[in-house]
């Protein structure tokens, strides 16, 4: 019954992994299950809520939706990646400092999608950050803080 | 926080009304935080469910054999292993079922070494079903030749609640007005980002550890122990980080028990995590409710009675969904003074899913019928909207028919600031005169309140909550309460408490709340309870700690208590500031003398309020407090959408304390809000939900959500800390009626269903063209069905 398994080769976080899985794993579980970096959650399993969100290649996946071996050769940033040395990066120190964090568990979702619209919008406003957010659910803040963190770090690189 | 050092002194500031940083934020934002969805414990088994898929059958055989026989299974469970293990409110429900009377019954549950293992073992059992007839509404349950879902409750009756106050026929008579609608609300459930999760483990002694969601640690033991026919005093509930709760974690579920079954049978800790589907599936709803109110009033505008007639649909087991027209009744006997009371609540069991509780618990429900009927009579009766709201409101010192005392009351300022802020009286005018226009897209605005308690809710013999506080040798405060964290904040609120009463740094302070066995005495997180609660809890211990070491510190440098305050760290002279001694060093010095003291205070705390009791007269909460929501919407008459472009809100909170977690509260609760009224929809075709995911089942998103204009009035509290009350429900409250007024204004057409969906709106507006009527209550009510 188990599948078949293969090892692949990839940059995770910045440094070179090498993990063997089963070809049917999804990145999610790999990285929750295989390589405990818990950070990126599961909470819908089909694409709908971003909790799953990472960076790969610098884009923004969800990492229910891809297979694990898919990984292989490229590069994935989690939300365990973000942080430099002791130093909150400047999405999580903001989400932090506007109360955007109340159960906290789509925030890893939402700080790495954020992350990527910051990185790749030169004109992002409020209204951007909405449409850019979509993807991702929260159950908790109703968003505004969430909006207000990421327009704070938009507005201090200006 | 806020405070200057400078030289010699420190000058009085305050954290109370603060933004402070929630303690837990910083690991929340890394990914460091480890939530129960996240915990492995060694030698863990992956516990699957298996659930019915029908919504009412007898169960004639089971084989368990095959799943048994598959390597890597270590247990199989069934009804006839749980029988006489009745749990639940009325002692209806067990962890697996013999008998199916909704579509996520639980069948038989696989304990293995992986969750593939466990999720391929469900597919080897065979079960064998006799499928019954079902009842999948509350008027078809209680018609008389309806299907019986239990013999033990005939006529499929479960919870019954009636109060009344005055002379109805008299209040009628004496009636100018009288509107009367019948109301219809529908099933959403949480989508707790987290989905349900425990994780059971027992020791050799046979003491069960079970990592739960739950917030309700205390009660919860009492109500899990009948399920595994355990003494509640031998289950220690451990309360890790949980992924939202919103209500649902405020009873035992079956996957629970199922948890805590299966870890017994295979002697090693056992996880139940639940997938989105079965999430949507098999978690709580919030109480669909069939609502039949008449509200009436003289010519001048004075409220004469209310009556409520509500059909509850229970579904197959009774939780805490049906206990909600307790809640219900308040509202409708004290949304603005209504002197004479007719209400009369029955719950009925169906074969569908079943509620538990959800923020707002009935208030929801009950004020998208109160707060329409409000705005019927206000614009049958010509009167200015806010005109009318103001006669009617209540005023300090009143008590309502139910005898709850309102001792503060704000209802007229939030009234009066909400619609100052929005132009409301000009606005609504405006828009009514242009809903006859051709244009596709028409703007309303509406507006809505509510009452709630704000005070804790004694619906148990204590409402109170138990907290112990050490200072050490470092000056850093231990925290020790039974109130639970579910993202909601209560950790910023203590921590700035005790940070506030002991002049010390937030970051010093540490909250132990997550071990019934370490933790004292909780009601649990309901009723926008725990700032209040527990908050006043931890102000009392930490006054009690701040007394200590001021009488201390008074020894020390011959100085009257009275005149030393704590900043800073420091032990300074209250009018000058000037610094007496370091704090830590102050606690080393009482902990080092020759007759040494450690700071170790404890309190208990039980609000003054009674007990709900079976007649339903008492003041069963120490504050209550109202709200104010003002929306304003534009209606796209050729698609149906409704989109909110603002909404304004006034609450009275007493007074803030944690502002940034007051105003989180406040937005997240709209949001909740705004999907129940909007968008969110479990579709049930006989029982069975046909859009179990996000795709289909749409909560709000960034992009929905509207521009938010809040207002807190803080007029103080005498008995909660500081003056606070409780806030956490309201926002979820007052959203949906203030909407369907707004499209009420926008287009003359009342819908008096929930939600407002864009098909909904459509065939509302297409039957209002039909009929060449722009205002029509019987039209709205074709609408409705």
């Amino acid at each position: 019954m188990m599948s078949l398994k293969t090892q692949i080769n990839f940059k995770l976080n910045g440094q070179p992994v090498t993990v063997t899985v089963p070809v049917t794993m999804n990145t999610l579980t790999m990285l929750r299950d295989e390589l405990d970096l818990t950070g990126t959650k599961y909470a819908c399993g089909e694409g709908e809520c971003g909790a799953c969100t990472i960076r790969l290649d610098g884009k923004t996946i969800n990492s229910c939706l891809m297979y694990a071996v898919d990984c292989d050769g490229r590069e994935v940033v989690t939300i365990e990646g973000l942080k430099s040395g002791e130093t909150l990066h400047p999405l999580q120190q903001a989400f932090v400092d506007h109360g955007a964090i109340q159960c906290g568990f789509c925030i890893p979702g939402m700080i790495m999608q954020a992350d990527y619209l910051v990185e790749n919008n030169p004109d992002l406003d409020r209204a951007r950050i909405r449409r850019g957010l979509e993807g991702n659910i929260c159950r908790c803040t109703g968003y505004t803080k969430v909006l207000d963190a990421i327009t704070s770090v938009v507005e201090s690189r200006e | 926080m806020n405070k200057k050092t400078i030289a010699t002194h420190i000058e009085k500031t305050t954290l109370i009304g603060q933004r402070v940083r929630k303690p837990d934020a910083a690991d929340k934002s890394t990914g460091k935080t480890r939530y129960i969805n996240d915990l492995v414990l060694p030698q863990m088994l992956y516990g699957k469910i298996l659930h019915a898929g029908r919504p009412h059958a007898q169960i004639v055989s089971i084989d368990t054999t095959a799943a048994e026989q598959l390597p890597g299974v270590h247990g199989v469970l069934t009804g006839k292993d749980v029988a006489g293990l009745k749990f639940g409110f009325v002692r209806d429900n067990v962890a697996l079922k013999e008998t199916v009377r909704c579509e996520h019954d639980e069948v038989a549950a696989v304990a293995a070494e992986t969750e593939e293992i466990a999720s391929q073992a469900l597919g080897l059992i065979k079960v064998e079903y006799k499928d019954l007839p079902g009842v999948f509404s509350p008027e078809d349950g209680r018609r008389e030749d309806a299907p019986l879902i239990r013999g033990d409750f005939p006529g499929n009756k479960s919870l019954h609640f009636a109060f009344e106050h005055g002379d109805l026929t008299a209040a009628e008579a004496e009636s100018d007005i009288i509107v009367d609608n019948v109301f219809k609300v529908h099933h959403v459930t949480h989508c707790c980002m987290g989905t349900s999760c425990a994780i059971a483990d027992f020791d050799n002694n046979g003491k069960l550890t079970i990592y739960s969601q739950t917030q309700y640690p205390y009660n919860y033991k009492m109500d899990l122990a009948p399920a595994l026919g355990m003494h509640p005093g031998d289950i220690r509930v451990i309360q890790p980080p949980v992924g939202g709760a919103f209500g649902s974690k405020l009873d035992v579920y079956p996957y629970e028990p199922i948890a805590a079954l299966l870890a017994k049978k295979t002697g090693r800790p056992v996880k139940v995590l639940y997938t989105r589907e079965e999430e949507f599936k098999s978690a709580p709803t919030r109480q669909p409710a069939v609502i039949h109110m008449r509200t009436g009033c003289k010519k001048d505008g004075t409220l004469t009675f209310r009556s409520a007639d509500v059909l509850l649909d229970n579904g197959a087991y009774t939780s805490w969904g049906p206990t909600i027209p307790v809640v219900m009744m308040r509202t409708v006997s004290g949304h603005y003074r209504v002197p004479v009371i007719a209400y009369n609540a029955q719950a009925i069991y169906t074969n569908n899913p079943y509620a538990g509780s959800f923020r707002g618990y009935g208030n929801v429900q009950t004020t998208f019928a109160t707060a329409q009927q409000i705005d019927m009579l206000a614009e049958q009766l010509d009167m200015d909207p806010i005109e009318f709201r103001l006669m009617n409101a209540q005023k300090p010192g009143e008590r309502t028919p139910q005898q709850a005392f309102l001792r503060e009351c704000a209802l007229d300022k939030c009234l009066t600031t909400a619609a100052d802020a929005t132009d409301f009286v000009t606005r609504q005018k405006e828009y009514g005169l242009l809903r006859n226009s051709d244009s596709r897209y028409k703007k309303g605005i509406g507006i809505a309140s509510s009452i709630h308690n704000a005070g804790g809710a004694k619906i148990h013999k204590s409402d109170g909550c138990g907290t112990m506080l050490k200072v050490d040798d470092y000056a850093r405060a231990t925290l020790i309460t039974g109130a639970s964290e579910i993202g909601q904040g209560i950790d910023t609120v203590i921590s700035l408490i005790v940070a506030e009463e002991l002049g010390i740094p937030v970051e010093h302070v540490t909250l132990m709340n997550n071990d019934s066995d370490l933790a004292p005495w909780d009601v649990g997180v309901h009723a926008s309870r725990t700032t209040f609660i527990a908050g006043e809890g931890a102000r009392r211990a930490a006054v009690k700690a701040r007394q200590q070491i001021l009488n201390a510190a008074s020894t020390f440098a011959e100085i009257s208590a009275d005149e030393l305050d704590l900043r800073d760290g420091f032990v300074v002279r209250d009018k000058e500031g000037s610094i007496v001694i370091k704090l830590e060093k102050l606690l080393r010095q009482m902990h080092f003398q020759p007759e040494p003291e450690l700071v170790m205070v404890t309190d208990y705390y039980e609000p003054n309020s009674e007990p709900e009791g079976a007649d339903h007269i008492s003041n069963m909460s120490a504050a209550y407090s109202h709200a104010v929501h003002i929306a304003e919407i534009t209606v796209d008459t050729w698609t149906g959408e409704i989109k909110v472009d603002k909404i304004t809100s006034a609450q009275d909170v007493g007074r803030v304390i944690s502002r940034a977690g007051l105003e989180g509260q406040t937005e997240g609760g709209i949001a909740i809000g705004l999907g129940y009224a909007l968008t969110e929809d479990m579709q049930l075709e006989d029982g069975m939900l046909k859009n179990p995911c996000f795709r289909d089942y749409k909560v709000i998103t960034a992009p929905e959500m509207p521009e938010l204009d809040l207002h807190f009035i803080e007029d103080g509290c005498a008995e909660g800390p500081y003056g606070a009350k409780g806030a956490a429900e309201l926002p979820t409250i007052v959203i949906a009626p203030a909407i369907a007024n707004a499209f009420y204004n926008a287009t003359g057409v009342r819908i008096l269903s929930t939600p407002l969906s864009p098909e909904k709106v459509v065939r509302a507006l297409i039957l209002a063209q039909q009929a060449d009527v722009s205002s029509s209550d019987s039209m709205a009510t074709a609408a409705v069905s």
